[in-house]
């Protein structure tokens, strides 16, 4: 008929925004593996003998894993001696003391991404630990945070200055035998961020670092431990995006979160790495491992994600409920398009009394992405009374997308209550009608209805960052009353 | 937009027919409807009226074989759906879709806010919003609660219904095309429904209701009953043909129509 009809696939077609690279002199390792080069990146960071150690046990242990293939997702083998695992911006010796020394095309990159740093950590009150590769180059707020006691660096200024803590909780939640990826990551980590915070402090801000990954061929991995004594609280957002590029780059971080007796820690995670074209090629591959552990009684540590990049995302946020009465959360949205291939969610590992865990995954399908929904829930039999509740949604977009569920249950002791709901629907042909029949756009209507799709997510998300959810989603919010 | 005078052509459609995935549904069928009336369309199952409901608002998945099909005037048919929507077309959905987390206010809004910037009007004021759903919610008898709840997010067959009616309401369109918005309906809904539907008859705006019984012309009184057969309107009457066909069903329609 000569009325056009809307096209779902359309919609979702929109090219990657953030596609640039800054050209700023790098001082990069030749890519390959060995002991040397880990002793090389060890020098290069003045770190003590421990470290090392740490590292060149994980290495050795890493040569006799094999990368796992478990996951839904398919890409071509990774050469690992192929990847340069050194890089950072050049003159680091006179490293910048404040944003008016940090290198301008730096700063620029960051306007384009609408991440003005000084802007942003002004006005919205946030600290930012800005990672630009694998070096911090600008931290701010830092004397606000050090009044409260809070330690808010970047990795390796931990490991010089704070070298007790690190060798104490280092490898404790994810011991450097966990996995593939988070044996590689402990061998040849670089950076990354670093938080302390002391007994009852509540932090004044929220702490948010901006990931970037900007050089050709550089595998990242960063490593960011959080540790929350007792009865502290801290909220940390976790926000990427990375330029064009046409080989695909392996990322494979690791963060441990440590929340002792009474200690709240909120993890918030806006990831936009670079998908890949229409193609699926050029993509980012995510491997990382999350995990926290509520390590003391009535702990609480929440995950909450927005996934809309990598090519390849591979990734799930855990918690391991020690402490009796402790409390895991899992809110994510999982949004992928085009060739984009996404297997993420989360573990929640019942060990202490009356522990409870809460998990809402959304995932969204458009084009000829995959995305698959993987959690376990274990109760122990130590874990007397412990609850979960798991819901997990799935909405597809377009005829040729998938949505799969992998849900494991591990169920140890009679009194535990575990809850699980799924649902997959599809945006449908029927939504979109509806709503242009109310005369909406087509473009307004698919944002209506993903954004009303994550809306349970979205609610746990810090206001700043819910704002950078809705504009990575375009989705408005705006207007929504009740 | 110019206003519209009593007796105008709202929607004049001529010798439309219809594919929907190779098979003829619609097969020459004529239609014209005023201003200030209101027509009831009916039929037995699989005569094609949901197709013309949804082909009218503009649904993909129609191909239009031949024929014309024009609104105030304008080619209809190369109007996308969102456009017709703006211009005054409301189509009351039979199956209304569940949009889960989106405000039933928050798509109100939006609605009417599309339809004013058609009529050239600022968006609508909040407090004059509310005030304005407010009064037509309990025209409908409906809950305020209502409001933020998610679209026909679980709502019984009955609520979604009410909820159609009162989008109609709050919109005040030209044409107003209700598919069967009286199935599964109880006599009390029933009788809300028509309160609704009849607080919007006004001289310059029209409704075709598509329905399979006659009880709902018993509250809602048309100016004119079409009865469609295989595709196209095989006869028109007043009132009293919605009761004739009550009585004796629709074979003599179709005899009739092959004798003449």
């Amino acid at each position: 008929m000569a009325s056009t009809p809307t096209s779902l696939d359309d919609l979702v077609q929109q090219k990657y925004q953030h596609g640039f690279v800054t050209d700023i002199e790098s001082d990069t390792v030749p890519p390959g593996l060995d002991e040397d080069v880990i002793r090389l990146i060890s020098r290069k960071k003045g770190e003590p003998g421990f470290l090392l150690e740490w590292r060149l046990r994980a290495y050795r242990h890493w040569l006799t894993m094999r990368e796992p293939h478990w996951a839904h997702v398919k890409y071509p083998a990774i050469d690992y001696q192929g990847i340069s695992y050194f890089s950072a911006p050049k003159a680091r010796a006179d490293a910048p003391k404040s944003l008016a020394d940090v290198d301008p095309k730096l700063l620029a990159t960051y306007d384009k991404l609408g991440v003005p740093l000084h802007e942003r950590a002004r006005l919205a009150g946030v600290a930012v630990d800005a990672v630009f590769d694998s070096v911090s180059v600008a931290t701010t707020f830092k004397s606000r945070l050090a009044e409260a006691g809070v330690i808010f660096c970047p990795f390796s200024e931990a490991v010089r200055e704070h070298p007790a803590l690190i060798e104490r909780y280092l490898g404790t939640v994810v011991p450097h035998t966990d996995n593939f990826y988070a044996a590689l990551n402990s061998a040849v980590f670089t950076d990354g961020s670093f938080v302390y915070l002391p007994k009852g402090v509540r932090c004044p801000m929220e702490l948010s670092t901006y990931f970037r990954i900007n050089e050709a061929k550089t595998g990242q991995f960063e490593r960011t431990l959080i540790i929350a004594d007792e009865g502290s609280h801290v909220s940390y957002l976790e926000g990427c995006t990375a330029p064009m590029r046409d080989e695909n780059q392996l990322h494979a971080a690791v963060v441990e979160l440590v929340a002792l007796a009474d200690a709240t820690i909120k993890y918030s995670t806006v990831q936009n790495w670079y998908p890949g074209d229409e193609n699926g090629l050029g993509g980012i591959y995510n491997f990382v491992t999350k995990r926290g552990e509520c390590r003391g009684a009535n702990a609480r540590i929440s995950w909450t994600q927005v996934e809309t990049g990598s090519a390849i995302t591979w990734k799930y946020p855990s918690c391991v409920l020690t402490g009796d009465n402790s409390v895991g959360e899992f809110y994510s949205v999982a949004v992928a398009n085009h060739y984009q291939q996404a297997d993420t969610g989360t573990k929640m590992i019942h060990i202490g009394r009356n522990t409870r865990s809460t998990i809402v995954s959304k995932g969204i399908s458009a084009g000829h992405a995959q995305n698959s929904y993987r959690g376990l829930v274990k109760v122990l039999p130590s874990a007397a009374g412990a609850r979960n509740y798991t819901q997990c949604d799935s909405l597809l977009m377009g005829a040729n997308s998938g949505a799969h569920t992998f849900p494991y249950l591990e169920v140890r002791n009679p009194s535990a209550t575990v809850e699980h709901e799924a649902t997959t629907s599809k945006i449908g042909e029927d939504q979109l009608f509806y709503c242009l029949q109310r005369g909406l756009s087509s473009e307004d209507a698919v944002n209506m209805i993903v954004s009303g799709f994550c809306k349970t997510v979205f609610k746990e998300l810090p206001m700043e960052f819910a704002v950078e959810a809705q504009n990575l989603l375009a989705v408005s919010l705006e207007g929504a009353v009740g | 937009m110019n206003s519209i005078q009593p007796g105008d052509v709202i929607l004049e459609v001529r010798d439309l027919a219809a594919d929907v995935q190779g098979k003829h549904i619609l097969d020459g069928l004529d239609l014209t409807v005023r201003a200030g009336e209101v027509h009831a369309i009916m039929g037995p199952n699989g005569a094609g009226k949901s197709t013309l409901s949804q082909l009218l608002a503009g649904r993909p998945g129609y191909t239009v074989v031949r024929g014309s099909v024009r609104y105030l005037g304008e080619d209809l048919l190369a109007l996308p759906p969102e456009e017709r929507a703006r211009r005054g077309l409301f189509l009351g959905f039979q199956y209304p879709v569940e949009i889960p987390g989106v405000n039933n206010v928050y798509l109100l809004k939006a609605a009417l806010n599309a339809r004013r910037r058609q009529l050239g009007l600022p968006e609508v004021d909040a407090f004059e919003f509310l005030t304005l759903v407010r009064e037509r919610m309990k025209l409908m008898q409906m809950d305020e609660a209502f409001l933020s709840r998610g679209v026909n997010e679980g709502f019984s067959g009955g609520e979604k219904k009410r909820n159609e009616i009162l989008q109609m309401t709050v919109l005040e369109p030209t044409l107003a095309i209700l598919d069967e918005t009286d199935s599964g309906l109880d006599i009390d809904a029933l009788k809300v429904v028509a309160a609704g539907v009849n607080s919007l008859r006004r001289p310059d705006r029209a409704v075709v209701l598509v329905t399979h019984y006659q009880r709902l012309l018993d509250y809602i009184i048309p100016d004119q009953v079409h009865v469609l057969v295989g595709g196209r309107i095989l006869k028109s009457g007043d009132r009293s043909l919605a009761l004739e066909l009550e009585k004796r069903g629709y074979d003599w329609v179709r005899s009739e129509a092959s004798a003449a």
